[in-house]
């Protein structure tokens, strides 16, 4: 399908860019850093995405939600990139109802998807167990118990976990530590016991918490597709989520070049606007081209999850890859051509710089992608 | 993909046409410049094939698709051209004709020429009868090509034209020139600049090749001296030049740019070519891990600007034109193939430092050395950056 985004398409972009503009711009994100407050994210602004139909974009509209896919979800996370909005749109309306949506039972999906779309329930995500992202690496094992499971093991990073009212928890039942066979995704109420939750504080001041699992009970029913056979659900989330943190990366490298420019236009050194020295002239221009580059490999990794592309892998990565490079450059030469200004708290630009390395390190950096794609590609 | 029904019996059509039509030999790569047809009076064609290829291609007007009808074109629309290119690679056929005439004074003179200039010349140009070449830069006129100095003055019905030309690729293969020649010394730079058309066989041009790094002279230092003009030949209104010739080099840069199209295109990508070279090891992964993540970071950029070129096209065909794009397709495209061609040859080894021998040996080393000349022609990538600063991001002048 074509790279232009259709008449729709627009619309949704335009307005989720207004919404958080106007309902969650930098400024809240500091206001919620410096109260350090406890949820991380306002839970009103969650509400309200909800009554958008962001928070339900991925969700069938048989079960509530508005069903719109990834392209559009990638449009209202690169609104979110723009402005770095705080919610738990990653977590919930990305990752675990891709998951639920395409592996969930009929039961699963009618108690959870419904309250999800509705900003009722936040559902997290507990997968990676390395520093270094490794999905098939799963060390923590669920034995045979009773009618059901019994869980133990560590997840560190898990994003919104804190505040989750569910877990998916990535668990062996079978195989070695890092085998993709022999993976199993199970629902756990982080109330349970067993469970520990510990927040973590992070450099972008988001939500992540350590999830600790100890002999954790969990029922036959509570298994999300068959027993075993999670890694290949846990990818395909893992994917939508990775082409959606590409489309927000994209929007953080957007904006923070978009502030650089506006600076180059007004701070004057040598009686002269800094935008006239080539050094510079020539850094931004380069960048430009970077992230038009972005845009192109970030909506084509989305169109292919839509079209359900036998590639979208390899544009899932290739997005993640390229965009998590650009953004980088953008936020670091953002803040360089800032000046000591970018070094400062009060200046917006290094929040801007945090969140592009956040996003980048999240399911994967460049070097994980690069080598992905050169595997799928048999090199 | 969605294709309406009508042109999903082009395609079918086409397919038929090709497959029937394209000689064998027109679908193996081009390898060096004597694999490419330019045309022209004294054009030698490298094999009957060759000859038989533009000819067929030519009568139905398919060397250049999207030309109108009347002036020798196939008439097709842009997804018709795009169906055609698609099934012309599909079977890795050749291009029938390359030339300047097609790629760079074809454009400009369907927006600028009078019908009678464009009846004239365009039919010649899609046929491969008229080979041109591009009087642009000077000896003093470089980056600063609106300084250029050739003068041109009118006497009677004719310009006098007097100056030096330099780096006029195929000039002394070339039959006509289109030049830039400055017809009004008083006026500032910019508009005392017109856009000349002549014969190189007229009295009082001559040529002298240049010898590159590569050991080929495909490039001449061009003199006038005295040559007698046609008035009715200057496109365009008299110092209105300057902005033809740049419309000239938005089309020039896009397919300058336009030559690493990568992997996408259907071309062998980097680590194809080095899945050959190297083989792959146990792991199945390319056995020198530095050389591999310069590969796939290739791969990678290469990739994200084959789906830019898409995303340009797409959009512009649906009215949402980003606009002023070229100088970023320009600059991008001709770095990467410089990156490219830096790759193929690590590949190669020693191999690729190969000269001069039997077979095709020192095809690869001259075609690495041909690729440094990617980002000086046609504006060299500074310049590209500084137009982008200027036009596209809006920043003050230096
Ligand atoms: C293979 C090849 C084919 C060519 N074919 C043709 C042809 O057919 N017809 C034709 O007319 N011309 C042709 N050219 C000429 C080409 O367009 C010029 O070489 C080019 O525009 C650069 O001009 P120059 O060589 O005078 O370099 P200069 O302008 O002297 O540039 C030297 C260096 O200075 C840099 N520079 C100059 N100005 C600036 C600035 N303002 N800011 C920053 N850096 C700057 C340049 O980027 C370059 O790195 C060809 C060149 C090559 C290499």
């Amino acid at each position: 399908m074509s790279l232009a985004l259709t008449d729709d398409e627009r619309m949704i972009r335009d307005s989720a860019e207004g919404f958080f503009a106007e309902h969650a711009p930098v400024a809240e994100l500091r206001r919620l850093r410096d109260a350090k407050d406890p949820v991380g994210f306002d839970r009103a602004l969650w509400v309200k995405m909800a009554e958008m139909g962001f928070a339900g974009v991925a969700i069938p509209e048989a079960f509530g939600g508005a069903g719109l896919g990834m392209v559009a979800a990638g449009l209202i996370q690169e609104a979110i990139g723009r402005n770095l909005s705080l919610s738990p749109f990653l977590s919930t309306a990305i990752l675990s109802a891709t998951i639920l949506a395409r592996g969930g039972s009929e039961e699963q999906k009618a108690a959870l998807l419904p309250r999800m779309a509705a900003a009722e329930l936040v559902v997290a995500l507990a997968a990676d167990e390395a520093p270094r992202h490794a999905p098939a690496h799963v060390a923590t094992r669920a034995e045979a118990s009773g009618n059901g499971f019994r869980l133990t093991g560590t997840k560190p990073f898990v994003l919104d976990g804190h505040v989750a009212d569910r877990l998916i928890v990535a668990a062996r039942t079978s195989g070695d530590d890092r085998d993709p066979a022999g993976i199993t995704l199970f629902l756990v109420d982080p109330k349970a016991e067993g469970v520990t939750v510990e927040r973590r504080s992070m450099v972008d001041s988001r939500n992540a918490a350590r999830v600790t699992l100890h002999a954790v009970q969990v029922d036959g029913a509570d298994v999300i597709g068959a027993v075993g056979e999670g890694y290949a659900l846990l990818e395909a989330a893992l994917d939508a989520g990775r082409a959606c943190l590409a489309a927000e990366m994209l929007g953080v490298a957007d904006r923070a070049f978009a502030m650089t420019l506006d600076y180059l236009k007004t701070r004057e050194q040598f009686g002269r606007p800094i935008g006239s020295f080539q050094a510079l002239q020539h850094r931004a221009a380069h960048l430009f081209c970077e992230i038009e580059l972005a845009k192109s490999v970030t909506l084509k990794a989305l169109r292919a999850l839509d079209e359900g592309d036998a590639r979208a892998p390899v544009f899932a990565s290739l997005a993640k890859a390229k965009v998590g490079e650009v953004a980088r450059l953008a936020t670091n030469e953002g803040v360089q051509m800032h000046g000591g200004i970018g070094m400062t708290d009060d200046a917006d630009i290094g929040f801007y710089m945090k969140r592009a390395r956040a996003a980048a390190e999240t399911f994967g950096d460049s070097a994980f992608h690069g080598d992905r794609i050169a595997r799928i590609m048999r090199y | 993909m969605d294709e309406t029904a009508e042109l999903a019996d082009f395609r079918a059509e086409t397919r038929a046409w090709l497959e029937a039509n394209c000689p064998e030999e027109m679908r193996q790569p081009v390898r060096s410049d004597s694999d490419i047809c330019w045309g022209g009076r004294r054009f030698v064609f490298s094999s009957p094939a060759q000859k038989l290829w533009l000819e067929r291609m030519a009568e139905r007007g398919w060397t250049v698709p999207e030309w109108p009808r009347e002036y020798g074109g196939g008439g097709l629309s842009k997804a018709e051209a795009r169906i055609l290119g698609q099934e012309m690679r599909r079977i890795r056929a050749r291009p029938p004709l390359s030339s300047f005439g097609i790629w760079m004074l074809g454009p400009a003179l369907l927006k600028y020429g009078n019908e009678a200039q464009k009846r004239e010349h365009l039919p010649k140009i899609a046929r491969g009868e008229i080979r041109w070449c591009q009087g642009y830069s000077e000896p003093g006129a470089g980056s600063d090509l609106a300084s250029l100095r050739t003068s041109a003055v009118l006497e009677g019905d004719h310009y006098i034209v007097n100056g030096q030309k330099i780096w006029t690729s195929y000039a002394d293969r070339a039959d006509w020139i289109f030049c830039l020649v400055r017809t009004d010394p008083e006026a500032p730079k910019h508009l005392g600049i017109s856009f000349l058309l002549f014969d190189m066989e007229s009295p009082g041009v001559s040529t002298a090749p240049i010898r590159l790094i590569s050991g080929s002279s495909p490039f001449c230092q061009t003199f006038f001296d005295n040559v007698r003009v046609p008035k009715e030949n200057l496109v365009g209104a008299p110092g209105r030049g300057w902005e033809i010739a740049k419309y000239l080099l938005t089309h020039e840069r896009e397919m300058i740019g336009g030559m690493d199209s990568g992997a996408a295109e259907g071309r062998d990508g980097i680590a194809q070519v080095a899945k050959r070279a190297l083989g792959v090891g146990e792991d199945g992964t390319l056995p020198d891990s530095m050389l591999r993540t310069d590969i796939i970071r290739q791969e990678i950029d290469s990739w994200a600007f084959a789906l830019t070129m898409e995303r340009v096209k797409d959009e512009a065909k649906a009215g949402q034109g980003t606009g002023a794009l070229s100088s970023m397709l320009k600059y991008y495209g001709t770095e990467l193939n410089k990156r490219r061609m830096e790759l193929m040859m690590s590949l190669e080894g020693t191999e690729s430092l190969l000269w001069e021998g039997k077979d095709r040996e020192g095809d690869l080393a001259r075609a690495w050395l041909r690729s440094r000349a990617n980002s000086i022609e046609g504006g060299t990538s500074e310049i590209q950056l500084n137009i982008i600063a200027k036009n596209v991001l809006g920043l003050p002048a230096a």
